[in-house]
């Protein structure tokens, strides 16, 4: 039952929120949902084992209501549910037009990504996967920056031609079933030959590699958090993205894993090019949106590779990492809009001596910057380090290669730090102001996930360690 | 025991939350006491985990599980031996003094400031504690990235001032160079053998095929090259004397730096059966020690002497673990964690006294106004030029004369090495206390000795300079005299060299007599007529640093900063998005394109209509062969 | 007569009928090209049928093989005459419209 109810409080509160005229009680309302489903969700985790839900849906299709949440969908609707309390709190005094349109939005793209985390059927994941696109295609197309239409615009064509290659395959995979079956059990069972895996493979990989994003797909991202509000880019970055991950861990290498093996080292190559790629673009940077973005890409090719590297230590250290980056990019996304709500700029050139300013936000923001280029004792480093392996144990000179981003990511992040936080005030931040205390308690409450998380991993290992044998099993 | 093992680690870590969260409301006495008093009260419960382990062995205190992921378990375990008490006792003596040193000399700092210092430097021993504590590796690298950390921290404290920032920066970019190769070392070890804890590692060694051995010993020598500033990731240390001078006495000079020292001896089984891997410790250290020492000759700034002096002497650390003299290395920690500690707090006392003042050429005449801090620093000197009895001769000693025995010209350069030592240090000390004073009248005038929270550390560490040496007297004068060695022969297992003791008193009395001859020459130098003018010929190549730094701008930053610009500018935008968009624009071409057949003439509608019902009778005519041909391509 | 003929002849006057669609812009020669086009086939439909006819009364066969050609020669003839009252009343409301029959100025669909 709960699994249908993480997805059902969201649905149907965010449809009753379009009708909350009133600024204050959308936003209390949209809250309440959120607290409501993290609730849920937590029951979820307290509960052990599987847990299963299943309807009868379109049965002449042979497909079915089926959601099933074992660790992995647990955690990651875990992170779903935090993420959505946590933006609405921190970000609870931005204004946008049409308020209770934008939560009721937020609300349905977290129904639709609990969705698309908790189907155990083909059609129903795809109808998810969709459903979770289109209220962030508003949210980004309403209330984004200047050049909103063409990015979200490109957005949109780029994932949509993902879902495209998708359907295609799903439809194809449908007919190669014996009863004719969507669900997840039947595309487990599938014996797909070498030839058709090979070609079959990319059209699902290259959906999931679009929504990840993977070096060279991954151009629409960095565009869209840029021109998103940065209450969308939270959810864009910390929970979307994991879509694509998730999706490569639960359909894809069980379903071809002769075509995983076969593709291997030229996934993992592709990304690790994206993670160095990455990691040099964002020392460029002079926004800092674009810096997180880029940072971000550079991370998910990290665990893209982890991945693709198959083994246990590596898909373990993924499972944690997607829960870890989603926090530490939440906390950074954070971050980033209290500066530009504040200051209306996200320039570098435009920025320092924040910490003369506002030494809390400083002090979080260094907790952040330090999780997000995985100090050891920060929950990034467990995840990294597990990554880091799994790469090595593949291949070594990939681990090396892969390696140097992290000096990389040093770079970058510090000198983020340095440039809006150190050395002197500049014009736009003489009469800066500490954040707001709402921001900083929702930054609290990150850090100290972060570092709980960092000291002591082993519960979200544990988590997710039944999913981990049911992937290793499958393939 | 494994309670008081706890213990060691968290006074520090609560200091640091106390400080830290607190700094608003804490008065500065309060967090100076706060602040020193967690870190004696680490060091009694280091000394009673001494005692207990000199009479009853090594320890293993395993607190909970951290990583358990594929076939392996890394437990979150300190391991308290012979090896990581000595360091426990000179990470929080010292630590102590210095914390002590720092309440006087960071007292004109506002208190949330202050309160600030105290909590990073609390949470640097924190981190320095897990580094030599821990039972593992990782546990190693938690304590190593968490060191690099606060060097980050402490020397940008002064966040305001860009350059600083900028040295803060290199120094942990460099640092994480090192720990990529720190990591990749753990990440074999966990492949090969499957487990990071030091015993199983150290009693399964032989699993280990000779090219593991060599590639896992040489990557955790590039991690220690960035933590112990070695050929070629030296040049952060001499920029991180940004940071407050007590935090170089701490971290650039006695603890943190010579943590690549400590994680080669804790190795010493491994090093030990790779003959590769030592012989390039050895060569780095040598050439390290060399090549510092030469810059350290010319400079001017009273702390980038004794930084580069800091290069030069890990160096001669590196030296002795590459000859396999593992104990003579760790008794070089040692006794230049005393001897380092004490110039760099004599430096501050005269930095404070000078109003930060740190160009020597503007000091002079110190011995006077500063009597205390002229005396111990005095003995600094001493020590490090290696002049018996001061500890400084014994430790060297033990280095250079495993290196004769290895090869006889490790010798020579050291011993040339360490006559440059006892030259630029004696430079340095004769341009500041000996001669005039060449500073303002402003700064005459208020020159004073510092308050005695800053001498009584100076005594102490003087003492300490002056008879720490006896722990570790060669065989040669007294039977069993290397109280060290046996402490330590648990855990350190030496590689036997012989040499004659006569050839020892030889060699010992020409590095002492070598030494001596460059000591006189820089007094008589220096202390009438310091060197004011700009240097010229081979002088400026020193003083500039062999312009390395430059070299590595060009060589390395400009070409990667133009790479990333290229990927931006260039790649990125017109390349991938280039493609993205070119496809976006192909279809909106092709399409207005086509839309122009469209054109309202019934006749150009018929004739498509006619010439696509030819195309479909040619199609099927002879029995559909293009049909089939086409159908056949799928 | 072989049937071979009639083939040649109906493809003669097909092809004249859609060379003249092509190639006039006289509304009513276009009309009178398609009716010819429509007759070409009717008289191919004819010959078929009674070509047909013949073989089945050499073989002794019912007599009504071969009517269903005819029957569609009929009923192409009522949908032609059909087609020409609705194409005459088109063309002449296009004369009253813009005073002339050509086709190429009926190119408003463009665009």
């Amino acid at each position: 039952m709960i699994p249908l109810l993480l997805i059902l409080i969201p649905l149907l509160g965010g449809l009753i929120n379009f009708f909350l005229k009133e600024e204050k009680t959308a936003k209390g309302w949209a809250l309440l949902i959120s607290l409501a489903t993290l609730a849920a969700s937590l029951a979820g985790i307290a509960q052990s084992g599987t847990l299963s839900f299943d309807a009868a849906w379109l049965p002449t299709l042979g497909s079915s209501f089926a959601l099933s949440a074992d660790g992995m969908a647990k955690m990651l609707t875990l992170l779903t549910a935090v993420s959505f309390p946590v933006i609405f709190i921190a970000t609870n005094k931005n204004n946008y037009k049409n308020t209770s349109a934008f939560y009721a939005l937020m609300l349905l793209s977290q129904a639709g990504l609990m969705g698309v985390f908790l189907s155990a059927d083909c059609l129903l994941f795809y109808f998810f996967w969709e459903l979770a696109l289109i209220p962030v295609y508003f949210l980004c197309s309403i209330w984004g920056g200047e050049r909103r239409i063409a990015v979200t615009f490109k957005f949109f064509i780029y994932t949509f031609i993902g879902s495209l290659l998708m359907l295609g395959g799903i439809l194809y995979l449908y007919f190669l079933t014996p009863d004719h079956s969507f669900a997840l059990k039947s595309f487990y069972h599938l014996h797909i030959s070498a030839k058709e895996q090979n070609f079959v493979f990319w059209l699902f990989f290259i959906a999931f590699a679009i929504k990840m994003p993977v070096f060279p797909f991954h151009t629409w991202q960095p565009d869209a958090y840029e021109q998103s509000p940065t209450a969308v880019t939270m959810v864009l970055s910390a929970v979307m993205v994991k879509m694509g991950i998730y999706a490569v861990v639960r359909w894809l290498i069980p379903i071809f894993p002769e075509a995983t093996a076969h593709f291997d080292n030229l996934v993992m190559v592709l990304a690790i090019i994206g993670m160095i790629y990455a990691s040099l673009i964002a020392i460029r940077q002079d926004d800092l949106k674009r810096l997180i973005a880029y940072s971000s890409i550079a991370h998910i090719g990290l665990m893209c590779a982890a991945i693709f590297a198959q083994n246990k230590v590596g898909l373990e250290g993924v499972m944690i990492q997607m829960f870890n980056h989603g926090v530490n990019v939440l906390g950074l996304w954070i971050v980033a809009d209290a500066i530009e709500q504040q200051l209306g700029t996200r320039k570098f050139s435009e920025l320092g001596g924040l910490a003369q300013k506002a030494p809390g936000l400083a002090i979080l923001l260094v907790i952040l910057a330090f999780a997000n280029i995985a100090l050891p004792l920060t929950n990034a480093f467990v995840g990294e380090f597990l990554m880091f392996n799994a790469v090595f144990q593949h291949n070594i000179w990939m681990a090396v290669f892969a390696g140097t981003s992290i000096i990389l990511a040093a770079v970058y992040t510090l000198n983020m730090v340095q440039k809006v936080f150190y050395g002197n005030t500049v014009p736009s931040t003489e009469h800066a102001i500490e954040a707001g205390s709402n921001t900083r308690a929702m930054l609290i409450v990150l850090v100290i996930v972060i570092i709980v998380l960092g000291v002591y991993p082993k519960p979200m290992i544990d988590l997710t360690n039944d999913t981990v044998s049911t992937i290793l099993a499958a393939r | 025991m494994n309670t008081l093992a706890y213990l060691v680690p968290l006074f520090p870590l609560l200091g640091f939350l106390v400080n830290g969260l607190g700094r608003k409301s804490l008065s500065k006495s309060a967090t100076g006491v706060i602040g020193s008093g967690v870190i004696l009260a680490s060091f009694v419960v280091s000394l009673l985990l001494f005692f207990d382990v000199k009479s009853h062995g090594a320890t293993i205190a395993t607190a909970f599980d951290f990583i358990n992921g594929g076939s392996f378990k890394i437990p979150f375990a300190f391991q308290i031996d012979q090896l990581s008490s000595l360091f426990l006792l000179i990470i929080t003596g010292i630590g102590f003094l210095i914390h002590l040193y720092s309440t006087a000399y960071m007292h004109e700092e506002e208190s949330h400031h202050f309160a600030r210092y105290f909590a990073y430097l609390n949470l640097f021993v924190f981190s320095m504690l897990l580094l030599v504590m821990g039972a593992n590796y990782v546990i190693m690298f938690i304590g190593w990235e968490g060191v690099g950390l606060c060097s980050y921290l402490l020397i940008g404290y002064w966040f305001k001032n860009a350059n600083y920032n900028y040295a803060a920066k290199k120094a942990f970019v460099m640092n994480r160079i090192g720990d990529l190769g720190f990591l990749l070392a753990v990440f074999w070890l966990l492949s090969k053998l499957g487990t990071v804890t030091y015993g199983d590692v150290f009693a399964n060694y032989s699993k280990l095929s000779s090219a593991d051995m060599t590639g896992i010993t040489i990557l955790l020598f590039v991690g220690a090259m960035g933590k112990s500033a070695q050929i070629p990731l030296y040049t952060w240390l001499p920029d991180a004397m940004a940071g407050p001078t007590p935090v170089s006495a701490l971290i650039h000079a006695a603890t943190m730096v010579t943590a690549g020292i400590y994680m080669i001896a804790r190795s010493n089984v491994l090093y030990s059966h790779s003959e590769v891997a030592q012989n390039l410790v050895a060569i780095i250290g040598l050439a390290t020690a060399l090549f510092s020492a030469t810059i350290a000759i010319k400079q001017n700034d009273i702390k980038k002497v004794l930084a580069y002096s800091t290069v030069s002497q890990l160096g001669y650390m590196f030296l002795g673990l590459g000859v396999g003299a593992y104990t003579g290395a760790v008794f070089h920690v040692m006794t230049h964690a005393f001897f380092k500690a004490l110039l760099f707090l004599g430096a501050g006392s005269v930095i404070h006294a000078m109003h930060h003042e740190q160009d020597i050429r503007k000091m002079g005449g110190l011995k006077k106004k500063l009597p205390i801090t002229h005396i111990t620093f005095l003995m600094g000197c001493i020590a490090i030029s290696g002049i018996p009895p001061f500890s400084g001769f014994f430790s060297k000693d033990e280095i250079l004369a495993a290196a004769f025995a290895h090869n006889p010209v490790y010798w020579g350069l050291g011993v040339a090495g360490a006559a440059m030592t006892a030259f630029y240090m004696f430079r340095l000390y004769a341009t500041t206390f000996l001669g005039t004073f060449r500073g303002t009248h402003e700064q005459e005038h208020h020159l004073h000795e510092s308050p005695s929270a800053m001498t009584i550390p100076l005594i102490i560490l003087a003492i300490l300079s002056v008879i720490g040496g006896f722990v570790g007297i060669p065989e040669l004068f007294v039977h069993d005299g290397h109280l060290l060695k046996s402490f330590l022969s648990p855990v350190i297992t030496e590689q036997e060299h012989h040499i004659e003791h006569s050839t020892e008193y030889v060699l010992m009395g020409i590095s002492v007599a070598v030494a001596a001859i460059a000591i006189l020459f820089a007094i008589s130098k220096y202390s009438k007529n310091p060197e004011l003018g700009e240097p010229a010929g081979l002088g400026k190549i020193l003083a500039d640093k062999w312009y390395i730094d430059e070299l590595y701008d060009a060589v390395i930053v400009k070409p990667l900063d133009a790479l990333a610009t290229f990927f931006k500018n260039i790649i990125e935008k017109s390349g991938i998005d280039g493609i993205v968009n070119g496809v976006g624009k192909l279809v909106t071409y092709s399409s207005r394109q086509l839309r122009l057949l469209q054109n309202g003439q019934v006749g150009g509608y018929i004739l498509f209509m006619v010439l696509a019902m030819i195309v479909v009778v040619l199609i099927w005519v002879n029995d559909g062969y293009l049909y089939k041909m086409f159908t056949s391509l799928f | 007569m072989p049937i071979q003929y009639y083939i040649i002849l109906s493809l003669a006057l097909f092809c004249i009928g859609i060379v003249g669609v092509l190639t006039r812009r006289n509304a009513i020669i276009i009309f009178m090209c398609i009716e010819l086009m429509l007759n070409a086939v009717n008289l191919l439909l004819v010959a078929f049928s009674k070509m047909h006819y013949a073989a089945a009364a050499v073989a002794n066969k019912a007599a009504t093989e071969g009517t269903e050609g005819q029957l569609f020669v009929f009923f192409i003839m009522v949908v032609a005459a059909a087609e020409v009252s609705v194409g005459l009343a088109i063309i002449v409301m296009m004369y009253r419209n813009i005073h002339s029959v050509d086709v190429s100025f009926l190119n408003r669909l463009k665009n």
